[in-house]
């Protein structure tokens, strides 16, 4: 190797190696402030302790909010997929009229009208429809927004899935029912698994939607009761905080896992256009 | 066992163009039919107008005795094997070969053992557990045979049954499949579009070009008199000498030779003489060029004359024959392997 | 033509249509109606409480005079821009291609390492992730504080907009370098190799050899991560916009308005603004995707 190379090398170590601190370093906090005697905002070795588990498994509302989350993250993964999965299905396969519009209003929709740019109206239609503090209304809400975005990921992998084995299929005599049952959904599989796990992800941690919808602190879910912790009764509830943080992330990194060993973080085509 | 019967059958896509167009075509009962033609000559469309994948717009499609132009593809009686084979990745070599029962909800020990016993038949038994994602191309290709087999239908369909096969595995599985046709008897149609596979399979030959009939016969009709220029262009390894030639005086003149006497021929009259490279030989008179090329085919070369006019005619030769480039050469085509083709419209006139 | 818009399964229109039917209620409903709806909104005196919240007038153009001439408005848009350009046009783009392109000879645990961490910031809870950084940032004991030697700094008040682009770097580059790294895989290796025997530099490779066959993605990348950061509503929970408005990005504003200052019509009306924002850079993007094509 040449000199060059070498200092190219230790340049691009170095470069990784303080990537991975900054990385890192912001998540030590949750490994250790849960277990932490005298937990705080700041970085330190921690007195270990159980106290803060007991002192957050007691908070009245800490497990109302869990339960909420699994609540709306559960009918917004299950509407989103199931009509996303269908949709994907339909625009894949059959030519409708307008569809090449209708693909183009979705492609659109899916990054222009955000959650965030709605928020007055979606506030306003559930105010008036008198769908404040419901649970479901705002999964749909939810759901609703997820959508466009799950079309296009599961429009993907049906596009790749062969036209060959449904018409082999009927060849042998199956009836439409039977060839989405028995070949379609069994081989699109992957990407119906991708899109429950990227819509429960996003349906969890969403702080906004639920904050705007969701008044009642005992219908509220964990990433607004995360946020109320901080200013409860004028300070920061440092007891509970760090664990309830830990105990609302373990589902979306058990996913995140499970989806790693499963199938990979990966792209799959496609995302260019 | 059923003959298939296409009566003025045209397909057309939603864009309008007309795929297949107004073709009438009738396979024998038992008998392996080929659809040859170049990519986009409507040979696969016409395939699938009789597996009922795409709507006849015009016409009939009869299987046996029975009208199956409005089936569905499911109630036709056909089976069929899809170029890429179509085997479902999900389920093991079993279940995809039992699948058309479970499809009409057969029992599930029934499925299995229709299973074996076709596949024991394709020498399948030890792979039944498998995935298609394990298997290699040949034994995919008689997997998803088996899975046709096990329809028991009346007519069995091939879209490029070998064209995913390489080059030495193809040439067994050419072999396989003629035996098994044969000793089925099950009426087959396949496609494709490599002129020496039909020849080697095929009991008849339909040859295609865009959408229609250009020439049906046995693999010899088709090889030895095409009935026109496309048809002799397509067909043979070595491809066919197509040379312009005049009428003088009842006789065709060609690259500065005299050929053949044509009497019932006015002179002046343009023609197209065909012959192929197999069936020149080297001769004391006849066409005369300088040998510009010389190609090895192993058993044979392929010669390759410059002539008087700037005309390319090649011929082979056995390999211990072999000329020397630049040497001079008059060759004569067999007795009745020269073929006449009119100039205007390519088609066959005559043979001498 | 063929392998394309088959309708293989037999489904037929009508039942396609059903299948489609779910979706389309649902996005109608809760994406398209809300959308057009801000343009109604947005020239009414609608307020949340009051005699405007039963019956609201129309005001026509009126709010949108108030927010054009409005230092509050302007102050957002001017924030908003540059908490998209720094953190996600530049910060997310250069880190995440930075880290496909080293991560390639790698060896595959740290390379996963890497990723892993990447990732795990995209995944978590947003309500969790801003107490990691107020742990970062804090003045009693901050991380931050402790490794710069100044353990007293409130980061989040003295640097609030530095703070939220380290931030929103920390937790979005996950899909840059996923989008980067897929991309890289399908550049041939044989140009890569070309160049190389060429005697280009690394730098050189990546602009003639790289480059070009990416260009689709880094346009899609930069769309996209640039409409989600302008979207993003985690400033919020990390400064809630202050202090004294100097963080206070388009969505913070839009929120603070409508629900603590209870001007309906007013929000929306900003809302629209950011709408039309959005479609403007998409649509920007879409004509720059087809020159290409």
């Amino acid at each position: 190797m040449t000199p060059r190379r070498v200092v190219r090398r230790i340049a691009a170590s170095a470069l990784i190696a303080v990537v991975l601190a900054f990385f890192a370093v912001p998540m030590l906090w949750l490994a250790g402030a849960p277990f932490d005697a005298r937990p705080g905002l700041g970085l330190r070795w921690p007195d270990w302790t159980l106290a803060n588990v007991r002192a957050t498994l007691a908070h009245p509302y800490a497990l109302t909010s869990l339960a909420n989350s699994v609540l709306l993250c559960l009918v917004a993964c299950a509407v989103t997929t199931s009509s996303a999965a269908l949709a994907a299905y339909a625009l894949s396969r059959v030519r409708l009229p307008g569809r090449d519009a209708l693909l183009y209003l979705l492609l659109l929709l899916s990054s222009v009208v955000t959650g965030t740019a709605a928020m007055v109206p979606i506030f306003v239609l559930m105010l008036q429809l008198g769908l404040i503090d419901s649970r479901l209304g705002t999964a749909l809400v939810l759901a609703g927004g997820l959508l466009p975005a799950a079309i296009f990921i599961l429009k993907d992998f049906v596009d790749a899935v062969p036209r060959s084995y449904e018409e082999s299929a009927r060849v042998f005599g199956a009836s439409a029912g039977q060839v989405l049952g028995h070949v379609v959904l069994p081989v699109a599989r992957p990407g119906i698994a991708m899109v429950l796990v990227w819509s429960f992800v996003n349906a969890w941690g969403n702080f906004l939607l639920p904050f705007l919808l969701l008044r009642d602190v005992g219908r509220q879910p964990a990433a607004v009761l995360l946020r109320t912790l901080q200013d409860e009764g004028g300070s920061v509830n440092l007891a509970v905080i760090p664990v309830f943080s830990l105990l609302y992330s373990i589902p979306v990194v058990v996913l995140y896992v499970l989806v790693d060993k499963r199938y990979g973080f990966r792209f799959h085509g496609g995302i260019k256009s | 066992m059923a003959a298939i019967d296409i009566a003025g059958v045209s397909t057309t896509y939603p864009n309008g163009v007309r795929a297949v167009d107004g073709l009438d075509l009738r396979v024998a009962d038992g008998e392996l039919f080929a659809l040859l033609g170049p990519s986009g000559c409507g040979k696969t469309t016409l395939l699938r107008t009789i597996a009922g994948l795409e709507p006849a717009a015009e016409g009939s499609v009869t299987i046996g005795s029975r009208d199956v132009t409005r089936l569905p593809p499911g109630a036709r009686g056909v089976a069929m094997v899809f170029q890429d084979y179509a085997l479902f990745p999900h389920m093991t070599v079993a279940e995809n070969v039992g699948y058309p029962l479970r499809v009409r909800r057969a029992p599930r020990e029934v499925q299995r053992s229709t299973a074996e016993r076709v596949a024991s038949g394709l020498s399948l038994s030890e792979l039944l557990d498998r995935r298609p994602g394990q298997l290699s191309g040949g034994q995919q290709q008689r997997a998803a045979l088996a899975r046709a087999l096990a329809v028991e239908a009346d007519v069995l369909l091939l879209d490029e049954p070998l064209s995913n096969l390489d080059a030495r595995l193809r040439l067994e599985a050419r072999t396989f499949l003629k035996r098994l046709q044969h000793d089925l008897g099950l009426t087959t149609v396949f496609v494709t579009h490599d002129q020496a596979e039909a020849l080697a399979l095929a009991d008849r030959i339909a040859v295609m070009e865009a959408g229609r009939v250009r020439q049906l016969g046995t693999p010899r009709e088709v090889f030895q008199r095409p009935s026109d220029t496309f048809v002799a262009n397509f067909i043979g390894s070595t491809p066919m000498n197509l040379l312009d030639a005049v009428v003088r005086d009842g006789h065709v003149e060609c690259a500065g030779a005299r050929l053949a006497r044509v009497p019932h021929l006015a002179s002046g009259t343009g023609v197209i003489v065909g012959v192929r490279p197999e069936y020149l030989r080297v001769d004391e008179h006849g066409i005369t060029g300088r040998v510009s090329i010389v190609e090895n085919l192993g058993v044979t070369s392929l010669v390759t004359l410059e002539c008087a006019g700037g005309a390319l005619v090649s011929l082979t030769v056995p390999e211990q024959d072999e000329p020397a480039l630049g040497r001079s050469m008059a060759v004569t085509a067999a007795p009745g392997r020269l073929l006449l083709y009119a100039a205007e419209d390519g088609r066959l006139l005559d043979s001498r | 033509m063929r392998a394309a818009d088959r309708d293989a399964a037999g489904l037929g229109p009508v039942r396609a249509f059903g299948f489609l039917a779910p979706a389309l209620v649902l996005i109608g409903v809760f994406l398209v109606f809300p959308a057009l709806w801000t343009l109604y909104i947005g020239i009414t005196d609608y307020q949340l409480t009051g005699p405007a919240a039963v019956q609201p007038q129309v005001v026509g153009a009126e709010n949108f005079r108030t927010a054009l001439a409005d230092p509050l408005f302007g102050n957002s848009v001017r924030l908003t821009a540059l908490y998209a350009l720094c953190s996600a046009v530049i910060g997310q783009n250069v880190l995440g291609f930075a880290l496909a392109w080293l991560l390639r000879p790698v060896r595959p645990g740290l390379r996963r390492a890497v990723e892993g961490l990447v990732l795990l910031a995209w995944v978590l809870p947003g309500p969790v992730v801003a107490y990691l950084w107020f742990a970062v940032l804090s003045r009693d004991g901050g991380t931050l504080g402790l490794l710069l030697d100044r353990p007293a700094t409130a980061w989040l008040v003295e640097y609030p907009m530095a703070s939220l682009v380290v931030f929103n770097i920390w937790r979005g580059t996950a899909f840059s370098l996923l989008l980067y790294t897929s991309a890289l895989a399908a550049v041939p290796p044989s140009q890569v190799e070309t160049a190389r025997l060429l005697g280009a530099n690394g730098w050189q490779t990546v602009r003639d050899a790289v480059f070009p066959h990416i260009r689709g993605h880094v346009l899609t990348n930069t769309l996209l991560i640039s409409l989600w950061t302008a979207n993003d509503f985690t400033p919020f929970l990390l400064t809630a916009g202050g202090p004294n408005h100097e963080s206070e990005v388009l969505p913070v504003l839009i929120y603070r308005q409508a629900l603590e200052s209870g001007q309906l019509g007013y929000a929306s009306a900003i809302s629209l603004l950011l709408l039309v924002g959005n479609l403007l850079v998409a649509l920007v993007y879409l004509r720059l995707l087809r020159r290409r094509a």
